[in-house]
Protein backbone atom coordinates (compact mmCIF):
# COMPACT_ATOMS: atom_id res chain seq x y z
CA UNK A 1 0.00 0.00 0.00
CA UNK A 2 2.69 2.38 1.13
CA UNK A 3 5.01 1.13 -1.83
CA UNK A 4 2.02 1.84 -4.37
CA UNK A 5 1.04 5.32 -2.93
CA UNK A 6 5.13 6.32 -3.15
CA UNK A 7 5.19 5.00 -7.01
CA UNK A 8 2.24 7.44 -7.64
CA UNK A 9 3.49 10.00 -5.97
CA UNK A 10 7.18 9.44 -8.16
CA UNK A 11 5.18 9.08 -11.13
CA UNK A 12 3.06 11.91 -10.89
CA UNK A 13 6.33 14.30 -9.95
CA UNK A 14 7.58 12.89 -13.19
CA UNK A 15 4.90 13.73 -15.00
CA UNK A 16 5.27 17.93 -13.28
CA UNK A 17 8.72 17.57 -14.15
CA UNK A 18 8.07 16.81 -18.03
CA UNK A 19 5.35 19.29 -18.46
CA UNK A 20 7.80 21.60 -16.27
CA UNK A 21 10.40 20.74 -19.15
CA UNK A 22 8.05 21.03 -21.85
CA UNK A 23 7.42 24.77 -20.82
CA UNK A 24 10.84 25.76 -20.55
CA UNK A 25 11.26 24.36 -24.59
CA UNK A 26 8.21 26.37 -25.46
CA UNK A 27 9.80 29.43 -23.74
CA UNK A 28 12.63 28.91 -25.64
CA UNK A 29 11.41 29.05 -29.06
CA UNK A 30 9.15 31.82 -28.13
CA UNK A 31 11.30 34.50 -29.07
CA UNK A 32 11.45 33.50 -32.73
CA UNK A 33 7.76 32.40 -33.05
CA UNK A 34 6.58 35.85 -32.03
CA UNK A 35 7.98 37.02 -35.55
CA UNK A 36 5.69 35.06 -37.05
CA UNK A 37 2.78 36.63 -36.09
CA UNK A 38 0.48 35.83 -38.76
CA UNK A 39 0.47 32.20 -37.27
CA UNK A 40 -0.04 33.30 -33.82
CA UNK A 41 -2.91 35.72 -35.17
CA UNK A 42 -4.41 32.89 -36.42
CA UNK A 43 -4.33 30.71 -33.51
CA UNK A 44 -5.77 33.70 -31.39
CA UNK A 45 -8.50 33.74 -33.80
CA UNK A 46 -8.70 29.48 -33.23
CA UNK A 47 -8.95 30.06 -29.58
CA UNK A 48 -10.05 32.95 -28.56
CA UNK A 49 -12.91 34.23 -31.75
CA UNK A 50 -13.79 31.15 -32.18
CA UNK A 51 -15.00 30.79 -28.67
CA UNK A 52 -16.51 34.17 -28.11
CA UNK A 53 -20.04 32.90 -28.43
CA UNK A 54 -20.04 30.31 -26.01
CA UNK A 55 -18.23 32.93 -23.74
CA UNK A 56 -20.48 35.62 -23.89
CA UNK A 57 -23.55 33.42 -23.53
CA UNK A 58 -22.29 31.77 -20.15
CA UNK A 59 -21.48 35.50 -19.11
CA UNK A 60 -24.73 36.68 -19.63
CA UNK A 61 -26.52 34.18 -17.67
CA UNK A 62 -24.00 34.22 -15.01
CA UNK A 63 -24.31 38.01 -14.33
CA UNK A 64 -27.85 37.51 -14.63
CA UNK A 65 -28.01 34.83 -11.53
CA UNK A 66 -25.71 37.07 -9.87
CA UNK A 67 -27.87 39.68 -10.09
CA UNK A 68 -31.01 37.53 -8.89
CA UNK A 69 -28.72 35.57 -6.10
CA UNK A 70 -27.08 38.83 -5.00
CA UNK A 71 -29.92 40.99 -4.91
CA UNK A 72 -32.18 38.33 -3.03
CA UNK A 73 -29.30 38.30 -0.35
CA UNK A 74 -28.30 42.22 -0.66
CA UNK A 75 -32.22 42.85 0.23
CA UNK A 76 -32.21 41.10 3.39
CA UNK A 77 -29.96 43.77 5.06
CA UNK A 78 -31.12 46.65 3.05
CA UNK A 79 -28.51 47.18 0.82
CA UNK A 80 -29.96 46.11 -2.45
CA UNK A 81 -27.84 49.19 -3.99
CA UNK A 82 -24.25 47.25 -3.54
CA UNK A 83 -25.41 44.93 -5.82
CA UNK A 84 -23.19 46.71 -8.66
CA UNK A 85 -19.88 46.29 -6.67
CA UNK A 86 -20.59 42.78 -5.23
CA UNK A 87 -21.45 41.67 -8.82
CA UNK A 88 -18.90 43.43 -10.29
CA UNK A 89 -15.99 42.26 -7.63
CA UNK A 90 -17.31 38.70 -7.66
CA UNK A 91 -16.74 38.61 -11.52
CA UNK A 92 -13.59 40.16 -12.15
CA UNK A 93 -11.86 38.40 -9.28
CA UNK A 94 -13.02 35.27 -9.25
CA UNK A 95 -16.20 33.90 -11.55
CA UNK A 96 -14.62 35.70 -14.86
CA UNK A 97 -11.41 34.24 -14.83
CA UNK A 98 -12.46 30.63 -13.38
CA UNK A 99 -15.60 29.90 -15.13
CA UNK A 100 -13.63 31.42 -18.36
CA UNK A 101 -11.06 29.42 -17.79
CA UNK A 102 -13.16 26.33 -17.26
CA UNK A 103 -15.42 26.89 -20.54
CA UNK A 104 -11.94 27.58 -22.17
CA UNK A 105 -10.09 24.30 -21.39
CA UNK A 106 -13.71 22.55 -22.40
CA UNK A 107 -13.73 24.80 -26.08
CA UNK A 108 -10.25 25.74 -26.66
CA UNK A 109 -8.14 23.35 -25.00
CA UNK A 110 -9.37 20.32 -25.98
CA UNK A 111 -9.56 21.37 -30.15
CA UNK A 112 -6.10 22.05 -29.51
CA UNK A 113 -5.25 18.71 -27.64
CA UNK A 114 -6.88 16.37 -30.53
CA UNK A 115 -5.86 18.48 -33.40
CA UNK A 116 -2.32 18.19 -31.98
CA UNK A 117 -2.93 14.51 -31.41
CA UNK A 118 -4.16 13.25 -34.92
CA UNK A 119 -1.30 15.51 -36.22
CA UNK A 120 1.09 12.89 -34.42
CA UNK A 121 -1.01 10.25 -35.32
CA UNK A 122 -1.38 11.13 -38.76
CA UNK A 123 2.82 11.32 -39.15
CA UNK A 124 2.12 15.59 -40.07
CA UNK A 125 4.22 16.48 -36.71
CA UNK A 126 7.04 13.80 -38.27
CA UNK A 127 6.70 14.93 -42.04
CA UNK A 128 7.40 18.22 -40.54
CA UNK A 129 10.64 17.10 -38.55
CA UNK A 130 11.75 15.32 -41.85
CA UNK A 131 11.18 18.82 -43.95
CA UNK A 132 13.81 20.29 -41.37
CA UNK A 133 11.57 21.91 -39.44
CA UNK A 134 10.67 22.04 -35.52
CA UNK A 135 6.68 21.25 -35.11
CA UNK A 136 7.28 22.66 -31.39
CA UNK A 137 8.53 26.20 -33.04
CA UNK A 138 6.25 25.58 -35.88
CA UNK A 139 3.28 24.13 -34.51
CA UNK A 140 3.32 23.81 -30.92
CA UNK A 141 4.45 27.49 -29.81
CA UNK A 142 1.73 29.72 -31.83
CA UNK A 143 -1.20 27.33 -30.50
CA UNK A 144 0.34 28.04 -26.78
CA UNK A 145 0.86 31.69 -27.25
CA UNK A 146 -2.48 32.02 -28.66
CA UNK A 147 -4.49 30.99 -25.76
CA UNK A 148 -2.10 32.77 -23.74
CA UNK A 149 -3.38 35.71 -25.03
CA UNK A 150 -6.69 34.96 -25.80
CA UNK A 151 -7.36 33.78 -22.47
CA UNK A 152 -7.34 37.16 -20.52
CA UNK A 153 -9.42 38.68 -23.44
CA UNK A 154 -12.23 35.88 -23.26
CA UNK A 155 -11.81 36.47 -19.30
CA UNK A 156 -12.66 40.65 -19.69
CA UNK A 157 -15.31 40.06 -22.06
CA UNK A 158 -16.83 37.67 -19.88
CA UNK A 159 -16.73 39.66 -16.91
CA UNK A 160 -18.49 42.78 -18.66
CA UNK A 161 -20.82 40.94 -20.33
CA UNK A 162 -21.47 39.30 -17.08
CA UNK A 163 -21.92 42.93 -15.04
CA UNK A 164 -24.23 43.88 -18.13
CA UNK A 165 -26.52 40.79 -17.07
CA UNK A 166 -26.27 41.62 -13.14
CA UNK A 167 -27.30 45.38 -14.45
CA UNK A 168 -30.61 43.63 -16.39
CA UNK A 169 -31.94 41.73 -13.20
CA UNK A 170 -31.02 44.36 -10.63
CA UNK A 171 -31.69 47.54 -12.42
CA UNK A 172 -34.43 45.91 -15.32
CA UNK A 173 -36.32 43.89 -13.37
CA UNK A 174 -35.43 44.25 -9.58
CA UNK A 175 -35.73 47.40 -9.16
CA UNK A 176 -32.19 48.76 -7.73
CA UNK A 177 -31.87 52.59 -8.75
CA UNK A 178 -29.40 52.63 -11.67
CA UNK A 179 -27.37 55.17 -10.49
CA UNK A 180 -26.07 54.32 -7.55
CA UNK A 181 -25.43 50.47 -9.10
CA UNK A 182 -23.03 52.39 -10.97
CA UNK A 183 -22.04 55.01 -8.47
CA UNK A 184 -20.89 52.90 -5.71
CA UNK A 185 -19.35 49.71 -8.02
CA UNK A 186 -17.17 52.52 -9.17
CA UNK A 187 -16.47 53.78 -5.71
CA UNK A 188 -15.82 50.43 -4.11
CA UNK A 189 -13.73 48.33 -6.84
CA UNK A 190 -10.18 49.41 -6.71
CA UNK A 191 -7.35 48.92 -9.11
CA UNK A 192 -6.14 45.66 -7.41
CA UNK A 193 -9.33 44.14 -7.56
CA UNK A 194 -8.53 44.34 -11.49
CA UNK A 195 -5.24 43.19 -11.08
CA UNK A 196 -6.33 39.97 -9.37
CA UNK A 197 -9.18 38.82 -11.93
CA UNK A 198 -5.57 39.89 -14.45
CA UNK A 199 -2.94 38.04 -13.16
CA UNK A 200 -5.59 34.67 -12.59
CA UNK A 201 -6.71 34.98 -16.03
CA UNK A 202 -3.31 35.16 -17.74
CA UNK A 203 -2.42 32.44 -15.42
CA UNK A 204 -5.40 30.18 -16.09
CA UNK A 205 -4.18 30.93 -19.57
CA UNK A 206 -0.95 29.70 -19.36
CA UNK A 207 -1.90 26.59 -17.23
CA UNK A 208 -4.87 25.54 -19.66
CA UNK A 209 -2.92 26.14 -22.99
CA UNK A 210 0.46 24.22 -21.86
CA UNK A 211 -1.78 21.28 -20.73
CA UNK A 212 -3.69 20.95 -23.92
CA UNK A 213 -0.58 21.51 -26.38
CA UNK A 214 1.66 18.95 -23.48
CA UNK A 215 -0.75 16.10 -23.73
CA UNK A 216 -2.41 16.90 -27.44
CA UNK A 217 2.00 17.00 -28.40
CA UNK A 218 2.45 13.95 -26.19
CA UNK A 219 -0.57 11.77 -26.79
CA UNK A 220 0.08 7.95 -28.11
CA UNK A 221 -0.95 7.75 -31.43
CA UNK A 222 -3.97 6.01 -31.65
CA UNK A 223 -7.68 6.94 -31.43
CA UNK A 224 -8.23 5.69 -28.16
CA UNK A 225 -4.50 7.89 -27.11
CA UNK A 226 -5.82 10.91 -28.87
CA UNK A 227 -9.58 10.37 -26.97
CA UNK A 228 -7.47 10.19 -23.73
CA UNK A 229 -5.02 13.10 -24.37
CA UNK A 230 -8.68 15.23 -24.90
CA UNK A 231 -10.61 13.98 -21.61
CA UNK A 232 -7.00 14.34 -19.21
CA UNK A 233 -6.79 17.75 -21.02
CA UNK A 234 -10.08 18.97 -19.35
CA UNK A 235 -10.07 17.39 -16.30
CA UNK A 236 -6.26 18.36 -15.50
CA UNK A 237 -7.50 21.43 -17.05
CA UNK A 238 -10.31 22.08 -14.03
CA UNK A 239 -8.51 20.62 -11.33
CA UNK A 240 -5.29 23.26 -11.93
CA UNK A 241 -7.43 25.72 -12.69
CA UNK A 242 -9.16 25.79 -9.39
CA UNK A 243 -5.88 24.61 -7.75
CA UNK A 244 -4.28 27.91 -8.95
CA UNK A 245 -7.65 30.04 -8.20
CA UNK A 246 -7.02 29.26 -4.76
CA UNK A 247 -3.01 30.14 -4.25
CA UNK A 248 -3.36 33.36 -6.31
CA UNK A 249 -6.43 34.32 -4.28
CA UNK A 250 -4.15 33.98 -1.12
CA UNK A 251 -1.57 35.69 -2.26
CA UNK A 252 -3.88 39.00 -2.75
CA UNK A 253 -5.30 39.32 0.87
CA UNK B 1 32.88 12.76 -53.74
CA UNK B 2 33.79 9.34 -55.49
CA UNK B 3 30.93 7.77 -57.08
CA UNK B 4 31.78 4.76 -55.60
CA UNK B 5 31.66 6.05 -52.28
CA UNK B 6 27.90 4.90 -50.59
CA UNK B 7 25.90 7.82 -50.21
CA UNK B 8 24.10 5.57 -47.24
CA UNK B 9 26.22 3.66 -45.10
CA UNK B 10 25.49 1.26 -41.62
CA UNK B 11 27.71 -1.19 -40.38
CA UNK B 12 27.42 -3.50 -38.08
CA UNK B 13 23.49 -1.64 -36.88
CA UNK B 14 22.10 -2.70 -33.31
CA UNK B 15 18.71 -1.19 -32.69
CA UNK B 16 16.10 -2.37 -30.13
CA UNK B 17 12.85 -1.66 -29.26
CA UNK B 18 11.52 -1.98 -25.26
CA UNK B 19 14.25 -4.37 -24.95
CA UNK B 20 13.59 -6.60 -28.02
CA UNK B 21 15.93 -6.47 -30.92
CA UNK B 22 14.83 -4.99 -34.21
CA UNK B 23 18.44 -5.24 -35.67
CA UNK B 24 21.53 -7.16 -34.66
CA UNK B 25 24.38 -6.02 -36.56
CA UNK B 26 22.66 -4.94 -39.75
CA UNK B 27 25.06 -3.94 -42.67
CA UNK B 28 23.55 -2.08 -45.88
CA UNK B 29 25.59 0.21 -48.46
CA UNK B 30 22.90 2.20 -50.79
CA UNK B 31 24.79 3.47 -53.69
CA UNK B 32 24.02 7.33 -55.32
CA UNK B 33 22.18 7.42 -58.33
CA UNK B 34 20.58 4.35 -57.68
CA UNK B 35 16.66 3.36 -56.56
CA UNK B 36 17.51 0.83 -53.07
CA UNK B 37 14.85 -1.40 -51.83
CA UNK B 38 14.57 -2.83 -48.67
CA UNK B 39 11.93 -5.43 -48.37
CA UNK B 40 11.23 -8.09 -45.97
CA UNK B 41 8.19 -9.27 -43.90
CA UNK B 42 6.15 -7.07 -41.97
CA UNK B 43 7.50 -6.72 -38.48
CA UNK B 44 11.14 -6.94 -39.61
CA UNK B 45 11.56 -2.97 -39.39
CA UNK B 46 11.76 -1.78 -42.30
CA UNK B 47 10.15 1.68 -41.35
CA UNK B 48 12.05 1.73 -38.41
CA UNK B 49 15.14 1.63 -40.59
CA UNK B 50 13.96 4.69 -42.59
CA UNK B 51 13.76 6.28 -38.91
CA UNK B 52 16.89 5.37 -38.06
CA UNK B 53 18.55 6.58 -41.46
CA UNK B 54 16.42 10.47 -41.63
CA UNK B 55 18.05 10.45 -37.43
CA UNK B 56 14.23 10.09 -35.86
CA UNK B 57 15.20 7.99 -33.84
CA UNK B 58 19.23 6.67 -32.93
CA UNK B 59 20.94 3.20 -33.27
CA UNK B 60 21.95 1.89 -29.67
CA UNK B 61 25.28 0.42 -31.67
CA UNK B 62 27.51 0.72 -34.90
CA UNK B 63 26.95 3.32 -36.92
CA UNK B 64 25.08 5.00 -39.84
CA UNK B 65 26.60 7.55 -42.44
CA UNK B 66 24.60 9.47 -44.70
CA UNK B 67 26.69 11.45 -47.54
CA UNK B 68 29.74 11.01 -45.63
CA UNK B 69 28.07 12.43 -42.19
CA UNK B 70 27.96 9.80 -39.02
CA UNK B 71 24.05 10.99 -37.69
CA UNK B 72 25.51 10.28 -34.03
CA UNK B 73 27.81 13.05 -34.07
CA UNK B 74 25.88 15.48 -35.82
CA UNK B 75 24.04 18.11 -33.56
CA UNK B 76 20.32 19.01 -33.87
CA UNK B 77 20.98 21.97 -36.33
CA UNK B 78 23.32 19.67 -38.49
CA UNK B 79 20.76 16.92 -38.48
CA UNK B 80 18.12 19.86 -39.61
CA UNK B 81 20.64 21.11 -42.56
CA UNK B 82 21.08 17.15 -43.50
CA UNK B 83 17.27 16.48 -43.58
CA UNK B 84 16.92 19.33 -45.76
CA UNK B 85 18.73 17.54 -48.61
CA UNK B 86 16.67 14.35 -47.80
CA UNK B 87 12.74 14.04 -48.95
CA UNK B 88 10.52 11.33 -47.23
CA UNK B 89 7.41 9.85 -48.58
CA UNK B 90 5.23 8.62 -45.42
CA UNK B 91 2.78 5.69 -45.90
CA UNK B 92 -0.09 8.26 -46.05
CA UNK B 93 1.41 11.19 -47.32
CA UNK B 94 1.18 13.36 -44.02
CA UNK B 95 -0.13 16.05 -45.63
CA UNK B 96 -1.13 19.42 -43.56
CA UNK B 97 -4.80 19.12 -43.33
CA UNK B 98 -5.13 22.40 -42.70
CA UNK B 99 -3.18 23.61 -45.94
CA UNK B 100 -4.26 23.21 -49.27
CA UNK B 101 -2.71 21.29 -52.15
CA UNK B 102 -0.25 24.44 -53.01
CA UNK B 103 0.44 25.48 -49.55
CA UNK B 104 1.39 21.90 -48.68
CA UNK B 105 4.11 21.97 -51.39
CA UNK B 106 4.85 25.15 -50.60
CA UNK B 107 5.42 25.07 -47.12
CA UNK B 108 9.13 23.96 -46.62
CA UNK B 109 9.75 26.66 -49.70
CA UNK B 110 8.26 28.84 -46.59
CA UNK B 111 10.20 27.92 -44.19
CA UNK B 112 13.60 28.12 -45.34
CA UNK B 113 13.91 30.45 -48.02
CA UNK B 114 13.22 34.03 -48.29
CA UNK B 115 12.06 33.27 -52.56
CA UNK B 116 9.22 35.55 -53.99
CA UNK B 117 6.23 34.83 -53.96
CA UNK B 118 6.05 34.64 -58.18
CA UNK B 119 8.99 32.24 -57.44
CA UNK B 120 6.88 29.98 -55.43
CA UNK B 121 4.29 29.88 -57.49
CA UNK B 122 6.45 28.82 -60.45
CA UNK B 123 7.89 26.28 -58.72
CA UNK B 124 5.18 24.80 -56.72
CA UNK B 125 3.24 24.59 -60.08
CA UNK B 126 6.28 22.80 -61.56
CA UNK B 127 6.43 19.73 -59.51
CA UNK B 128 2.64 19.74 -58.85
CA UNK B 129 3.17 19.25 -62.95
CA UNK B 130 5.60 16.71 -62.54
CA UNK B 131 3.38 14.88 -59.97
CA UNK B 132 0.48 15.26 -62.86
CA UNK B 133 -1.63 17.28 -60.07
CA UNK B 134 -1.11 20.83 -61.06
CA UNK B 135 -5.00 21.10 -61.51
CA UNK B 136 -5.40 19.94 -57.80
CA UNK B 137 -3.40 23.34 -56.26
CA UNK B 138 -6.39 24.95 -54.60
CA UNK B 139 -7.84 21.52 -52.80
CA UNK B 140 -7.51 20.55 -49.38
CA UNK B 141 -6.25 17.53 -48.37
CA UNK B 142 -9.46 16.19 -47.24
CA UNK B 143 -10.75 16.12 -50.78
CA UNK B 144 -8.18 14.36 -52.45
CA UNK B 145 -8.04 10.10 -52.71
CA UNK B 146 -5.27 8.23 -51.32
CA UNK B 147 -2.83 8.16 -54.53
CA UNK B 148 -3.19 11.75 -55.56
CA UNK B 149 -2.41 12.28 -51.80
CA UNK B 150 0.73 10.77 -51.88
CA UNK B 151 1.95 11.94 -55.23
CA UNK B 152 0.91 15.64 -53.69
CA UNK B 153 3.41 14.99 -50.80
CA UNK B 154 5.97 13.19 -53.61
CA UNK B 155 5.50 16.68 -54.75
CA UNK B 156 6.57 18.06 -51.35
CA UNK B 157 9.03 15.67 -50.87
CA UNK B 158 11.13 17.09 -54.26
CA UNK B 159 10.32 20.93 -53.72
CA UNK B 160 13.63 21.50 -51.93
CA UNK B 161 15.23 19.07 -54.84
CA UNK B 162 17.02 16.41 -52.10
CA UNK B 163 19.64 14.34 -52.77
CA UNK B 164 18.09 11.26 -51.39
CA UNK B 165 14.30 10.54 -51.82
CA UNK B 166 12.72 8.04 -49.34
CA UNK B 167 9.33 6.25 -49.75
CA UNK B 168 7.51 4.07 -46.81
CA UNK B 169 5.69 1.92 -48.36
CA UNK B 170 4.35 4.05 -51.42
CA UNK B 171 2.59 0.94 -52.93
CA UNK B 172 0.19 0.49 -49.98
CA UNK B 173 -3.54 0.60 -50.63
CA UNK B 174 -3.38 1.89 -54.54
CA UNK B 175 -5.83 0.96 -57.30
CA UNK B 176 -3.85 -0.53 -60.40
CA UNK B 177 -3.76 2.98 -62.32
CA UNK B 178 -2.21 5.22 -59.29
CA UNK B 179 0.41 2.74 -58.58
CA UNK B 180 1.83 2.44 -62.24
CA UNK B 181 1.72 6.22 -61.60
CA UNK B 182 3.68 5.85 -58.54
CA UNK B 183 6.00 3.07 -60.23
CA UNK B 184 6.60 5.50 -63.13
CA UNK B 185 7.36 8.69 -60.98
CA UNK B 186 10.13 6.90 -58.44
CA UNK B 187 11.83 6.05 -61.95
CA UNK B 188 11.73 9.04 -63.74
CA UNK B 189 12.51 11.01 -60.65
CA UNK B 190 15.62 9.22 -59.51
CA UNK B 191 16.67 9.42 -63.53
CA UNK B 192 15.54 13.06 -64.77
CA UNK B 193 16.73 14.82 -61.39
CA UNK B 194 19.99 12.41 -60.85
CA UNK B 195 18.52 11.53 -57.30
CA UNK B 196 19.03 8.44 -54.92
CA UNK B 197 16.15 6.71 -53.70
CA UNK B 198 15.36 4.42 -50.99
CA UNK B 199 12.54 2.43 -51.22
CA UNK B 200 10.89 0.51 -48.37
CA UNK B 201 8.28 -2.35 -49.41
CA UNK B 202 7.16 -5.62 -49.18
CA UNK B 203 5.60 -5.67 -52.76
CA UNK B 204 8.00 -8.21 -54.80
CA UNK B 205 6.35 -7.82 -58.62
CA UNK B 206 6.44 -3.52 -58.56
CA UNK B 207 9.64 -3.67 -56.47
CA UNK B 208 11.21 -5.69 -58.89
CA UNK B 209 10.08 -3.28 -61.88
CA UNK B 210 11.61 -0.36 -60.23
CA UNK B 211 14.79 -1.45 -58.22
CA UNK B 212 18.34 -1.64 -58.92
CA UNK B 213 19.45 -3.53 -56.05
CA UNK B 214 17.37 -5.13 -53.72
CA UNK B 215 18.14 -6.12 -49.79
CA UNK B 216 15.43 -8.72 -48.00
CA UNK B 217 15.67 -7.97 -44.10
CA UNK B 218 14.44 -10.61 -41.86
CA UNK B 219 15.00 -11.15 -38.24
CA UNK B 220 17.51 -8.19 -38.07
CA UNK B 221 19.30 -9.12 -40.64
CA UNK B 222 20.33 -9.01 -44.48
CA UNK B 223 19.71 -12.15 -45.40
CA UNK B 224 19.47 -11.57 -50.09
CA UNK B 225 20.78 -8.90 -51.45
CA UNK B 226 21.34 -7.74 -55.20
CA UNK B 227 19.71 -7.17 -58.43
CA UNK B 228 15.78 -8.30 -58.72
CA UNK B 229 16.26 -11.06 -61.17
CA UNK B 230 19.63 -12.81 -59.09
CA UNK B 231 16.50 -12.24 -56.17
CA UNK B 232 14.24 -14.69 -58.06
CA UNK B 233 17.01 -17.31 -58.73
CA UNK B 234 18.18 -17.72 -55.45
CA UNK B 235 18.09 -20.68 -53.71
CA UNK B 236 17.73 -19.31 -50.04
CA UNK B 237 14.53 -21.33 -49.11
CA UNK B 238 13.71 -17.56 -47.64
CA UNK B 239 14.16 -15.90 -50.50
CA UNK B 240 12.01 -17.97 -52.38
CA UNK B 241 9.01 -18.18 -49.63
CA UNK B 242 9.48 -14.53 -49.76
CA UNK B 243 9.40 -13.77 -53.49
CA UNK B 244 6.76 -17.05 -54.04
CA UNK B 245 4.24 -15.90 -51.34
CA UNK B 246 4.59 -19.05 -50.01
CA UNK B 247 2.64 -18.73 -46.60
CA UNK B 248 4.83 -21.16 -44.32
CA UNK B 249 8.95 -21.52 -44.64
CA UNK B 250 11.82 -19.85 -42.51
CA UNK B 251 8.95 -17.28 -41.91
CA UNK B 252 6.45 -19.32 -40.06
CA UNK B 253 2.80 -18.58 -40.33
CA UNK B 254 2.31 -18.29 -36.69
CA UNK B 255 2.95 -15.91 -34.04
CA UNK B 256 4.40 -17.69 -31.51
CA UNK B 257 2.06 -19.75 -28.98
CA UNK B 258 1.92 -22.58 -26.71
CA UNK B 259 1.08 -26.08 -27.89
CA UNK B 260 -1.90 -26.03 -29.71
CA UNK B 261 -3.84 -28.77 -28.25
CA UNK B 262 -2.59 -28.26 -24.17
CA UNK B 263 -3.83 -24.92 -24.75
CA UNK B 264 -6.99 -25.79 -26.24
CA UNK B 265 -7.65 -28.45 -23.40
CA UNK B 266 -6.89 -26.17 -20.46
CA UNK B 267 -9.68 -24.38 -18.88
CA UNK B 268 -10.50 -21.65 -20.44
CA UNK B 269 -9.70 -19.58 -16.44
CA UNK B 270 -6.45 -20.09 -16.77
CA UNK B 271 -6.14 -17.33 -19.53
Amino acid sequence: MVRELWESLIESLEGLGSVIRFLLRLIVASPRALMRYDLIAQQIFNSGALSLVIIMLSGLFVGMVLGLQGFQLLQRFGSGEALGTAATIGLVKELGPVVTALLFAGRAGTALASELGLMRATDQLSAMEMMAVDPVQRVVVPRFLGGVIAMPLLAAIFSVIGIYGAQLVGVQIMGVDSGSFWSQMRAAVSLSDINEGIVKSLSFGVACSLIAVYEGYNATPTAEGVGRATTRTVVTSAVVILFLDYLITAAFL
Amino acid sequence: MNQSTPIVDIKKLDYAINGRPVFAGLDIQMQRGQVTAVMGPSGTGKTTLLRLITGQVMASGGCIEVEGQNLRQLSRKDLYILRRRMGMLFQNGALLTDLSVFENVAFPLREHTDLPERLIRQIVLTKLQAVGLRGAAELMPAELSGGMSRRVALARAIVMDPEILIYDEPFVGLDPISLGVILRLIRRLNDALGITSIVVSHDVQEIASVADQVFLLSGGKVVAQGAPADLKRSPSEIVKQFVGGLPDGPVPFHFPAPDYFSELLSRSEDH
